[in-house]
């Protein structure tokens, strides 16, 4: 199996859906001559040309709205949303429209459509191009909220997203463009959205994560497995719909239960994976559910020392495992 | 008369203005009886809306319509009974099966889109069919309605620019009823004509008097024409004026002196629409008696098959979440 980046996998997989479908198209700022501004595109303006990945004007509302109309006709949008943070002005789009076609028209309407975007910090990037908005739309049903944490997933979730009659939010962790490589199945494959996956197995706890903070659980996992701590990492892939049994199964071997993301913690999705085992698994809890989470303020500041303060990675996932085993 | 349509044409065209005032009327009354819970009305803009219509070719072009739109819809071929199953959510509403409020269309079999309350959000929807349209190398055209407070909106421009830039077979009418619930045109946009907006975005904008149905269909025709042959989107103005309130909610006595609106029912367009097919010798007033009758008729079955309707099941709120869930599309 070939290796290759996370962001080489979620543009094959973009290269596959062009070549597979002449209803999928791209649309976005910059996706086209310039290749997106994470080169996540890049090529496939040259080898589809500009009917096929269009450049839309400087306005994230109507790159939604127009992608909405577009698979309200038939066809299959990847609208690109060049970071996460931008993506606010076209909540109205996502929330009230794209969400909301299927149940207000009766099923008359659907949007078969993908809105991909870079999210999460790290990077240097800031207030406006660190953020994690996942949390926004997990409570919007009608949506499907997926984050890929790694290349193989990343390209067999972004084909069944583009496959899926429903809109899906994809959100891609663009710390982990280029650091995080893997092997990729040759050949065509998918993978279902709603399947989260265990990503290593173990027994003492289970720690319940998705996207970049997966790549840093399992090294943290790697790091106390050193000491005796067997951690169960558990990588759900897709937040809306949420795996449930997965979870629930895991939770119920090991007794302990730590959840982990960057975006921050009041009502971040963590709350609702928490209330889930509160009302499910109570019985066979040993200790109390833990959350490590990006800290209550705004946004991830910009000078590095204080982007690192709010950045969760493998020695504080490590610590907070630490903790919850000797509970 | 300088637009040629057939006879039977214009009478259909008059037909259904009169049929949607009737039942405009009579969704007033089901209100004021207690019978139904909410009704937007059409009053004041029922030529507007049917010189859109014929300007278009119905059941092939799109429509991605606002709440105002009864007279286009029927036009579309939207009945009175279904009408009335919409009014009353009652089972078998086509345009959401009982979820949305009355007036809030959607009719997939007239490629009309389904629409929500938040002004212009449907206006980026029809400049993404009009791109869909042009990929893929077709002829049809889609027309998009808002009022003139919805051009307020940045969704209202990033829908328009879009067809602009890319040239797409769209046409945005704005509805002119100088009244955005309460808020006069003054204070909404410094511009004297709404249409005049198109000069900043690089598209032909027309102001049009919607209260004369073959006026707006001049207009319209033209604007159609231009973009099913490739020439692009227009922006068209309809002046209008909103005889009623702005729905069944709404008084408006507190905002705007008697004294106008009665001197904009001297220009009614249903009259209007009388007086010109009267003189061109194609209404009488016996004519015109059993065009009231026949509506008084239909208005009175559709009422009567939407009370007789059943309400949905309670658990058919739980469906269609996903496109999966699908029961009866």
């Amino acid at each position: 199996m070939p290796e290759m980046t996370l962001i080489e996998a979620i543009r094959q997989a973009m290269d596959e859906e062009l070549a597979r479908d002449e209803r999928v198209f791209i649309v976005g700022e910059d996706v086209g001559k310039r290749g997106g501004v994470f080169r996540a595109t890049q090529g496939l303006y040259e080898k589809y040309g500009p009917k096929r990945v269009i450049d839309s004007p400087l306005a994230e509302l109507s790159i939604v709205g127009v992608g909405i109309g577009a698979a309200l006709y038939g066809m299959r949008p990847i609208c690109e949303i060049q970071f996460a943070d931008f993506i606010h002005p076209a909540f109205n789009q996502i929330v009230n429209e794209a969400a909301k076609m299927c149940y207000r028209s009766n099923g008359e309407w659907t949007v078969p459509m993908v809105i991909r975007a870079p999210y999460g910090g790290g990077i240097g990037g800031g207030l406006y191009h660190s953020q994690s908005v996942e949390s926004f739309f997990t409570h919007v049903p009608g949506l499907k909220v997926v984050i890929p944490s790694n290349p193989e997933d990343a390209k067999g979730l972004l084909k069944a997203a583009v496959r899926d009659p429903n809109p899906v939010l994809y959100f891609e962790p663009k710390k982990g463009y280029r650091l995080i490589k893997g092997e990729v199945p040759e050949g065509e494959y998918t993978i279902p959205l709603g399947k989260a996956k265990v990503s290593r197995p173990g027994q003492d706890l289970t720690l319940i994560t998705y996207g970049m903070t997966h790549y840093y659980a399992l090294k943290a996992a790697e790091m106390v497995a050193a000491e005796g701590i067997e951690t169960e990492v558990i990588d759900l892939r897709t937040l809306l719909p949420i795996d449930k049994e997965t979870i629930l199964q895991s939770v119920k071997k090991t007794a302990k239960a730590l959840i982990v993301h960057e975006d921050t913690l009041t009502g971040g999705y963590g709350a609702e994976i928490a209330a889930i085992l509160a009302e499910h698994a109570f019985m066979d809890l040993d200790a109390p559910i833990k959350r490590l989470a990006g800290p209550d303020v705004p946004a991830v500041p910009f000078s590095h020392p204080m982007q690192d303060w709010f950045m969760p990675n493998a020695q504080k996932i490590a610590a907070a495992i630490r903790e919850l085993a000797a509970f | 008369m300088d637009v040629t349509l057939p006879e039977e044409t214009l009478l259909e065209m008059y037909w259904i203005m009169l049929l949607s005032r009737r039942l405009d009327e009579r969704a007033w009354a089901l209100h004021r009886q207690g019978k139904i819970a909410f009704h937007i009305s059409a009053i004041g803009h029922e030529a507007a809306q049917v010189g859109a219509a014929y300007a278009i070719r119905r059941g092939y072009d799109w429509i991605a319509p606002y709440y105002r739109d009864l007279t286009l819809m029927l036009a579309l071929g939207y009945t009175p009974r279904e009408f009335m199953l919409s009014l009353m959510g009652k089972k078998g509403d086509p345009s959401s099966g009982g979820r949305q409020m009355p007036s809030h269309w959607s009719l997939k079999r007239a490629n009309v889109i389904s629409h929500s309350a938040p002004v212009a959000t449907q206006t980026s929807h029809a400049a993404g069919i009009g791109l869909a349209i042009k990929l893929r190398g077709e002829d049809k055209v889609v027309i998009t309605t808002v009022g003139e407070g919805s051009t307020s909106q940045g969704e209202w421009y990033e829908g328009v620019n879009w067809a602009a830039v890319h040239q797409l077979p769209v046409v945005f009418i704005i509805v002119n009823n100088l009244y955005a619930i309460s808020v006069r045109q003054e204070q909404q946009m410094a511009v004297r004509n709404a249409a005049d907006k198109a000069l900043g975005l690089g598209l032909p904008g027309v102001s049009a008097d919607g209260m004369d149905f073959l006026a707006m269909y001049q207009v319209m025709k033209e604007a159609v024409e231009r973009a099913r042959s490739g020439g692009g989107p227009t922006i068209v103005e309809a002046k209008v004026y909103r005889i009623t309130p702005h729905s069944s909610d709404d008084d408006d006595r507190s905002y705007r002196p008697r004294e106008e609106v009665e001197q904009f029912k001297q220009r009614d367009p249903l009259s209007l629409a009388r007086q010109r097919l009267e003189k061109e010798g194609l209404l009488s007033a016996q004519k015109v008696a059993e065009l009231e009758q026949r509506a008084k008729e239909v208005v009175e079955d559709a009422v009567r098959f939407g009370e007789s309707a059943p309400y949905p099941d309670p658990e058919e709120a739980a469906y269609p979440v996903y496109a999966e869930e699908v029961r009866h599309a």
